[in-house]
């Protein structure tokens, strides 16, 4: 049986909004194996952005356990989470959150800036081998504002993958990119998930939960649906099949 | 993080923003370059107080009469010529036979008159003095020989001319030495010129002046017995005190005075008179100095404010740096060794500043300027302690961010 990267279990997160204590996870429990790609879907209010920041190490539960790659985050304090965020996660956000005015490598680097194990050296060939996996080694030394939005989330992708992370987090990564780059960004991660990548993509668009191996429903803060995809499609067969624009 | 990434992270996110880094540092760079150029004016006036001070003569003592003797009910008598005949040459002698750390002692009198020399004339003083005088002012003669006691003990009608003296009743190329002028109509044989001591502290031309023999004074200009003061040097400047107590003991014998009687003379050092000059040019630098240190504390409330605001204007990337594993240290470290260096940048270029400015000031003003090293060394601390005290505040709101909160801040 495959290794579990992350195991929750029996979550509930509550917030206090005034005087009104709101339930936003009311006891969520699954959990993922190595080499899974996971899409969390749910309309808005469903609990999503909250899973996902608790996912992320970003903010912890009120109630229950959640266990990353074996580590209880409950008994983790500010920094040591950060370092675990450090260390086996990585981020791709919707709106890429590339620093402005640095380079693509730069950008690439900046996980490995907080890591005082890693060298210059090394931190240099990393991030060189992260932007050869999203096929940017010709981009360097491009700022993002050179860059479009699809290798702009590339850059953010590249970013994700060079600490060598557990698992990569997507937040709406494909939501700023129209449907043709969307499709080419999905069929990196498909790529990338091939290769052995757990990746757990947070979305709300069923197009985009149709190329992933299991899909995960929330609705009013609980599983409502947790499926194995059966018939996962390619992105690079979409993309292939889609009319070849003017543009191109 | 490494503490050569947190300096280039610094660097580059000041590069970003070149003239708002460089406003935010003109407030370090005007407070620093004012401390040091505040202090070199401070300083400098004070060395040049303390060298016309010295000047005149810096073991010099001087005994007058003193104007206000409080009787013995404590009434005070008015100062009239009874009492300011109070020096006379029994003191002197008292002075030569009984003082050990007096080297040198003259009498002096003191007459305002008219200088003439054919159609020349010159409103000048004369002072009578003894031959002892000229080594305690500390003044050589320019040409000429000085007189002896024998021309004292004769009343002898010779003189020493000051320069500003030699300039007025003489044409130019003239050579007084060996020539009569006239002062108050009595005839003077100019044996000697002082050489030049230029204006003292106080501004006076110190060369507008005739010396002669204070018996000739006494007898031929002013008809008076007594002495008007009392010139006197202590062998060194470290027995300046021990000669001064001395004196006043040996007056105060002299003069017949009882224990509850006070002095009827005064007796003041140079040393002294350094002192009150110097303690007053210390509390002008003290001041210009605090009004320059205001200004370096502005210049740093102008960091903290600029600080807050590149913390709220990057939100979003400290919730990204926060997302990707930078821990609350490494965000205040970066924001401050930004504030950091912004103020040390700020602290060279004002030290350049300052050194300028001083060195303008004494160009174009004249003014004497002393640029002191502790001044600079101590901005440049003050600087830095500046970064970091108003640094660590903006830093510290940084640090504590919400990631979450951040990552979502527009």
């Amino acid at each position: 049986m495959a290794k579990k990267i992350l195991e929750i279990h029996d979550l509930k997160r509550e917030f206090l909004m005034g005087a009104e204590i709101v339930r936003a996870l009311k006891g969520v429990s699954f959990s993922v194996e190595e080499g899974e790609f996971v899409t969390i879907m749910g309309a808005s209010g469903s609990g999503k952005t909250t899973l996902l920041n608790i996912l992320g190490c970003l903010d912890k539960p009120t109630e229950g356990t959640y266990l990353l790659d074996n580590v209880d985050i409950k008994e983790l304090s500010r920094n040591e989470l950060a370092q675990l965020r450090n260390r086996k996660i990585g981020f791709v956000f919707q709106a890429y959150n590339l620093l402005a005015r640095t380079s693509a490598k730069e950008n690439v680097e900046l996980p490995l800036l907080y890591n005082s194990s890693i060298s210059t050296t090394q931190r240099h060939q990393m991030a060189m081998k992260a932007l050869e996996a999203v096929r940017l080694s010709d981009r360097l030394d491009h700022l993002p504002n050179q860059l479009s939005g699809g290798q702009q989330q590339r850059v953010a992708i590249a970013r994700a993958l060079v600490n060598e992370p557990v698992m990569i987090l997507a937040d709406e990564a494909t939501g700023n990119l129209d449907s043709r780059t969307s499709y080419e960004i999905m069929a990196l991660f498909q790529e990338l998930n091939k290769q052995g990548r757990t990746i757990v993509f947070v979305t709300h668009e069923p197009d985009i939960a149709s190329f992933s191996s299991r899909t995960i429903m929330l609705k009013d803060g609980k599983v409502i649906k947790d499926y194995r995809n059966e018939n996962v499609r390619s992105a690079k067969e979409v993309l292939s099949s889609l009319p070849v624009t003017e543009d191109y | 993080m490494k503490i050569f990434n947190l300096i280039r992270i610094a660097l580059r996110a000041l590069q970003r923003n070149k003239l708002r880094a460089f406003l935010t540092m003109l407030g370090i760079i005007i407070g620093v370059g004012a401390v040091i150029a505040m202090v070199a004016i401070g300083q400098g006036s004070k060395k040049s107080i303390q060298d016309q001070l010295s000047s005149m003569g810096s073991n010099m003592i001087t005994i007058r009469p003193n104007a206000n003797v409080t009787a013995g009910g404590g009434a005070r008598v008015d100062a009239s010529t009874a009492n300011l005949q109070t020096l006379t040459l029994d003191d002197i002698k008292a002075i030569q036979t009984q003082a050990q750390y007096v080297s040198d002692v003259s009498p002096a009198v003191q007459g305002r008159g008219q200088a003439i020399n054919g159609s020349l004339n010159w409103p000048t003083s004369i002072q009578g003095v003894s031959p002892d005088f000229l080594s305690i002012r500390n003044w050589p003669l320019k040409e000429g020989v000085a007189f002896g006691s024998e021309d004292v003990k004769g009343a002898t009608k010779v003189c020493l001319l000051g320069q500003t003296v030699v300039d007025n009743v003489f044409e130019q190329g003239d050579d007084p030495v060996g020539k009569i002028i006239r002062f108050n109509k009595i005839p003077f044989k100019v044996i000697g010129v002082l050489a030049t001591k230029g204006e003292n502290a106080f501004g006076q031309d110190q060369d507008d002046i005739i010396l002669a023999p204070f018996t000739t004074v006494q007898k031929r200009i002013l008809a008076i017995p007594y002495i008007q003061t009392i010139y006197a040097s202590s062998s060194s400047s470290e027995t300046s005190e021990a000669a001064t107590n001395e004196l006043s003991q040996i007056l105060r014998a002299s003069h017949k005075l009882t224990n509850n009687q006070q002095d009827d003379f005064l007796v003041r050092t140079q040393a002294e008179l350094i002192s009150t000059f110097s303690s007053t040019s210390q509390l002008l630098t003290v001041l210009l100095a605090a009004i320059a240190g205001i200004s370096l504390l502005v210049g740093g409330i102008g960091i903290m404010n600029i600080m807050y605001v590149s913390v709220t204007e990057r939100t979003k990337e400290i919730g990204l740096r926060m997302s990707i594993g930078a821990r609350g240290v490494d965000i205040l470290m970066q924001f401050l060794i930004e504030a950091i260096m912004i103020s040390i940048t700020g602290g060279i270029l004002g030290v350049i500043l300052g050194l300028l400015a001083s060195k303008l000031i004494n160009v174009f003003l004249s003014w004497p300027t002393l640029v002191s090293e502790p001044s600079i060394v101590l901005s440049f601390v003050v600087c830095a302690i500046t970064g970091i005290f108003f640094g660590y505040y903006p830093a510290q709101k940084a640090s504590q961010l919400d990631p979450i909160e951040a990552l979502r801040y527009e």
